[in-house]
């Protein structure tokens, strides 16, 4: 085997299984040594080492008896929002410090029933409410392309350990980009499912109209076999979406019809939102985007000129939306029944007040005033109930498009990572950066991050840059055999971090 | 003929009534968890991670909680929605563990419906606004916790019903009755236990007063009311405190209350709450947790179809078939068990008039009086229909069937027959021994024979009391007046 | 229309957070910013619009599902207070409420 065992991704970590060429057992044992070494990323929050050694030889045993799941012994870490049984689970937030959960979320039971080994759990901003994982209360992940900038957020734990090759995957979930600009920044593979496809049970709610589960990895196939494991209907999901189980890795693989070697990508309409690519977007990241659509191009696709008009617009609509729902979905930290509770307090009231102060870092207090405010008494309309009209007509454009195209294509963010406390003064900043992942979000759809190359001059020259994939209502298969498509002739995807060592 | 006009003026006011009642739905399991809803078990066993909110967790709605929703509205005959909306009522309270109650706002299930009842000889119709789906919060136990308040979450997310009224009462006598009505209602229709001691169902009573003529006063709230008599009691209070208030110069300010019946030196009073004033902006918005609640027009049929008879429907039935005035009809389908005693009785007796009355008059009384409900009746359906069979074919007068009944109550013996005969109160009907016996009568009192026929009417009725008199009073007297009638000519 | 400190005391009062005032003086002065950005949005003309409160029902009838009347849960009390800050006899402990 050429390869050191941490450059695998999951299906050839598998295939190594197979082969008998390695061990789940090693392999773990190997990105246990891994998360001691690149500790200073700060990507772990917590990791049980027994326990993943003791899955590890389960599956090991498991597979000695002629099973062979696709994911059996393959190891990977789960962001901290999904809630586990035998892991603490803290958001990422000092109100759920020492919280123990008294069961697993169902991402985590499906991925567990695969025969994954769970290595432990991963960073990201505060209940999942941030853009650069710097809102963490257990402190800032760094970069592995540069460790003075920020990985994106808020699941930026799991995209710093996918890049840094700590792990080969992780799960992550995306509100309103988390997991599609992380993926972006740190140049690896992720994507967000329509919403409803990945069970909310278990994931700490932000945003309930918003957030979905999805997989990060390094490449569109890896994460397509996470998903189709991930994926499916959950009776304890009110949202869940009941359809048959998806074989996302048959989708992906599917040739397109008349398509060629050459020209897989023949006859695929590929939509450019006029919106996705003003002035004010970042040249390197432009150029490189470009150069991705051209290849794209090269392998048989057609790019058309779409308009999503209210692009800019999603940008507060997004801002009422999942701040208003987020208010009330954080009520329930009171100090109470679980969690933080202040050390002194004068009465009742006094006691929620301090606990909530104590236990909720700025963004998460800015977010729930935003949203308690704007669902307040004589605002509702003016702001909740006018967001919401917005946002079907945010997803009645894309309908629009999509009558024109098969997938939409364009930047992800409009810069590379930032510096490390670089917006921290500015929230605004930080919401406007949300600018292309948004639209999609508010509607439900399917997006992807697919590496697409690095910003080849100025301020972050070799930052990493991502493509970003949108489909129609439940085309994961499309968006995934375009980014496989264009992985088979591209290898951004495969380029990793000068000193995440051997 | 509602009595929506000006009500009983109390010190030149007219009162107005609205309720709000929670009535907790009869189905095993929570609203939006799997949890028992079984009252009494040790705190918080009966709380799953949903019902204690733990981070993660997610509402699935109880289909049995929506049928009994539809049902009830289908009683009433209310609108069921196609379509209702779940909204999130957000204030922070301990009992409260998502920091939100799921509730309906915009759009109920139950939308309209009215509610029928007597007080007195009077029919009362009273509007339904609403009836919407929600759930119940915990506990709060106040006893000594070193100083601090214990939280049981066993009843959060038990199922409520809450049915809301029009401002159409005008008196506390009649919003007892409504309560009175729509608690046997829900009974009757299975969808609530109906046990006010463990708070299955509880009033809150919107009061306010006025001028007649004049717009509606403010009102204030009386929350959680769980007996008809401290409803009446509550309602009475407040309305001697707000005319007190206003007739002092002062203006009622619109708050929630407490009815503490002991208090003012036990004559009750109604004092306004602090803690929940401050939470009023509940930031309603629609749960996006819970896509919209869509119920089909079959299902609705379905429903219709598997209901049982109504009061309302048998009452009808009663006044049809059996020919009772609606008052006794309604009186005798107050509940399942006073319809089903009025079916078997009559059925023994074939005097349908004669039970009623016997029911609304001693039988209530005396139940009334030894606290009993009609299915532990000591006189049962059975033995009253025999009783009053008695009365019906003229075996015993009205005054020899209530010295019976006594004895049925008592427990003296069970057969009506022998307890006539011991009791000697077998009326006297063979004529021929009646026809001597006058002959006789009409020979010894020669003087009244002679009075009588010199036109003194009141020498004929004492022959009539001399003939009941011999006869110890066995003798019918409508016969016994017709044979002298007859003799004298 | 900027907020006021008043409302964002109003709002923290709702929220149950507390503020310094040097806090709550930074929290005026960004939700203030936010609400710039936010305006645009009430210039768009929605009327007849259905809001889009759950994403999928831009493209289908999304109706809620009901979960037959069973009780699938059993006591597990122990293991779901074992992150309670103060319990007595299996009840959470919070500071006395006066109604």
């Amino acid at each position: 085997m050429s390869a050191p065992l941490h450059d695998l991704g999951v299906a050839e970590l598998a295939q190594a299984f197979a082969d008998k060429q390695v061990s789940s057992v090693e392999a773990t044992a190997h990105l246990l040594e891994r998360a001691a070494a690149h500790a200073h990323l700060g990507a772990w929050l917590c990791i049980d080492a027994d326990a993943a050694l003791a899955q590890a030889r389960s599956a090991d045993a498991l597979r000695a008896q002629g099973h062979a799941s696709p994911l059996l012994g393959v190891p990977l870490a789960h962001k901290d929002i999904f809630v586990t049984r035998d892991l603490p689970t803290t958001a990422g937030s000092k109100m759920l410090a020492n919280y123990r959960s008294p069961f697993d979320a169902t991402v985590v039971a499906r991925l567990a029933a695969a025969g994954t080994v769970t290595l432990g759990k991963l960073s990201c901003d505060e209940f999942a409410m941030g853009s650069g994982n710097e809102n963490s209360a257990w402190g800032p992940v760094k970069n592995p392309w540069d460790l003075t900038r920020v990985p994106g957020g808020s699941s930026g734990g799991s995209a710093a350990a996918v890049a840094a090759r700590l792990v080969p995957a992780a799960t992550g979930t995306d509100t309103g980009g988390s997991i599609r600009q992380p993926a972006s920044f740190s140049g690896v593979t992720g994507i967000k499912p329509t919403y409803g496809v990945c069970s909310r049970f278990g994931m700490i709610a932000f945003a309930s109209s918003l957030d979905q589960a999805g997989p990060m990895a390094r490449s569109a196939e890896d994460c397509a076999l996470l998903l189709g494991a991930m994926s499916g209907f959950d009776e304890r999901d009110s949202t869940s979406v009941q359809r048959p189980p998806q074989d996302y890795a048959a989708l992906m693989h599917a040739p397109r019809p008349g398509a060629t070697a050459a020209q897989p990508l023949k006859g695929l309409r590929v939509g450019l939102p006029r919106e996705f690519f003003p002035a004010a977007l970042s040249a390197d990241v432009d150029h490189a985007v470009r150069a991705a659509l051209a290849e794209m191009e090269k392998l048989g696709a057609t790019l058309v000129d779409v308009s999503l008009p209210r692009t800019e617009l999603s940008i507060p609509v997004y801002y009422i939306i999942a701040p208003a729902e987020a208010s009330s979905n954080l009520s329930r930290f009171d100090g109470v029944r679980y969690g933080h509770r202040a050390a002194k307090y004068t009465d009742l009231l006094d006691m929620y007040k301090k606990t909530r102060a104590e236990g909720f870092g700025p963004e998460v207090k800015r977010r729930i005033m935003i949203g308690s405010y704007v669902l307040s008494h004589g605002y509702y309309d003016a702001y909740y109930l006018q967001a919401q009209k917005l946002r079907r007509m945010i997803a009645d454009d894309f309908q629009r498009c999509f009558a024109e195209c098969d997938v939409i294509a364009g930047p992800v963010a409009p810069s590379v990572a930032w510096k490390l406390g670089g917006q921290n003064d500015d929230p605004v900043a930080n919401y406007l950066a949300d600018i292309f992942t948004l639209p999609a979000s508010l509607a439900g759809l399917p997006g992807m991050s697919v590496p697409a190359g690095f910003a080849a001059s100025g301020e972050g020259a070799g930052m990493p840059v991502g493509l970003q994939l949108i489909g129609n209502y439940f085309q994961e298969g499309a968006l995934l055999h375009a980014a496989h498509a264009f992985q088979q002739a591209t290898d951004w995807h495969r380029r990793a971090p000068q000193g995440v060592g051997a | 003929m509602t009595t929506k006009l000006t009500g009983p003026l109390i010190r030149g006011y007219e009162v107005v009534i609205g309720l709000e009642t929670h009535a907790q739905l009869s189905t095993r399991s929570k609203i939006f968890s799997g949890s028992s809803t079984q009252f009494g078990a040790a705190p918080n066993t009966q709380a799953s991670p949903v019902d204690l909110a733990l981070p993660g967790t997610l509402p699935v709605m109880n289909r049995g909680a929506v049928e009994r929703a539809i049902r009830f509205g289908v009683a009433v005959g209310a609108r069921v929605a196609h379509q209702s909306i779940f909204a999130r009522k957000n204030y922070f309270y301990p009992d409260l563990p998502k920091g939100y109650q799921i509730s309906q706002y915009e759009t109920p299930v139950v939308q309209g419906g009215v509610v029928e009842f007597f007080v007195g000889e009077v029919q009362h119709r009273v509007n339904l606004t609403r009836a919407h789906l929600e759930e119940d919060a915990g506990k709060s136990l106040h006893e000594d916790y070193a100083g601090q308040t214990g939280i049981d979450l066993n009843r959060a997310g038990t199922p409520l019903l809450e049915i809301v009224t029009e401002p159409d009462m005008r008196s506390s006598v009649e919003a007892a009755e409504y309560a009175k009505t729509l608690h046997a209602l829900v009974v009757w229709l299975g969808i609530c236990d109906g046990n006010m001691q463990e708070g299955s169902f509880r009033c809150d009573a919107n009061v306010s007063v006025r001028k007649p003529g004049a717009p509606y006063g403010t009102r204030r709230e009386i929350k959680n009311l769980n007996s008809f008599k401290f409803l009446q009691q509550a309602i009475d209070c407040e309305v001697q405190w707000q005319i007190d208030l206003i007739e002092d110069g002062g203006a009622v300010q619109q708050a929630t209350a407490l009815f503490n019946p002991n208090g003012n030196g036990g004559r009750g009073e109604t004092r306004a709450m602090r803690s929940k004033e401050e939470a009023h902006d509940y930031r309603y918005f629609p749960d996006p947790d819970l896509p919209p609640l869509v119920i089909a027009p079959e299902w609705i049929e379905q429903v219709r179809a598997a209901m049982p008879e109504l009061p309302r429907a048998m009452a009808e039935r009663f006044q049809r078939e059996h020919g009772l005035p609606e008052y006794d009809a309604l009186a005798a389908t107050q509940s399942k068990a006073h319809a089903a005693f009025f079916e078997a009785a009559t059925a023994l007796c074939r005097a349908p008039k004669l039970v009623a009355n016997w029911m609304m008059g001693e039988l209530a009384r005396r139940l009334n009086a030894d606290g009993l409900a009609i299915d532990n009746s000591p006189v049962g359906a059975a033995t009253l229909g025999a009783l009053i069979g008695r009365i019906g074919d003229g075996t015993i007068s009205n005054t020899g069937a209530r010295q019976i009944f006594d004895a049925l109550w008592v427990g003296e013996s069970t057969d009506v027959d022998a307890l006539i005969e011991s009791k000697g109160l077998r009326q006297l009907n063979d004529t021929g021994e009646l026809d001597r016996l006058i002959d006789d009568l009409l020979a010894a009192n020669a003087k009244s024979v002679e009075e009588y026929r010199a036109g003194k009417d009141k020498a004929f009725n004492a022959l009539v009391g001399q003939a009941m008199k011999a006869t110890k009073g066995k003798a019918n007297p409508a016969q016994v007046t017709e044979l002298l009638k007859k003799k004298l000519g | 229309m900027a907020l006021t400190p008043e409302d964002v005391a109003r709002i923290a009062h709702l929220a149950r957070l507390e503020f310094q005032p040097a806090e709550q003086a930074a929290m005026l002065g960004q939700l203030n910013a936010f609400f710039s950005i936010v305006e645009q949005m009430s210039a768009v003309d929605t009327r007849g619009v259905e809001p889009l409160h759950t994403p999928l029902s831009a493209i289908s009838d999304v109706t809620l599902r009901l979960r037959d009347d069973v009780v699938t849960e059993s006591d597990q009390r122990e293991l779901n207070q074992r992150s309670a800050p103060a319990v007595e006899d299996g009840l959470f402990l919070v500071p006395r409420v006066v109604e």
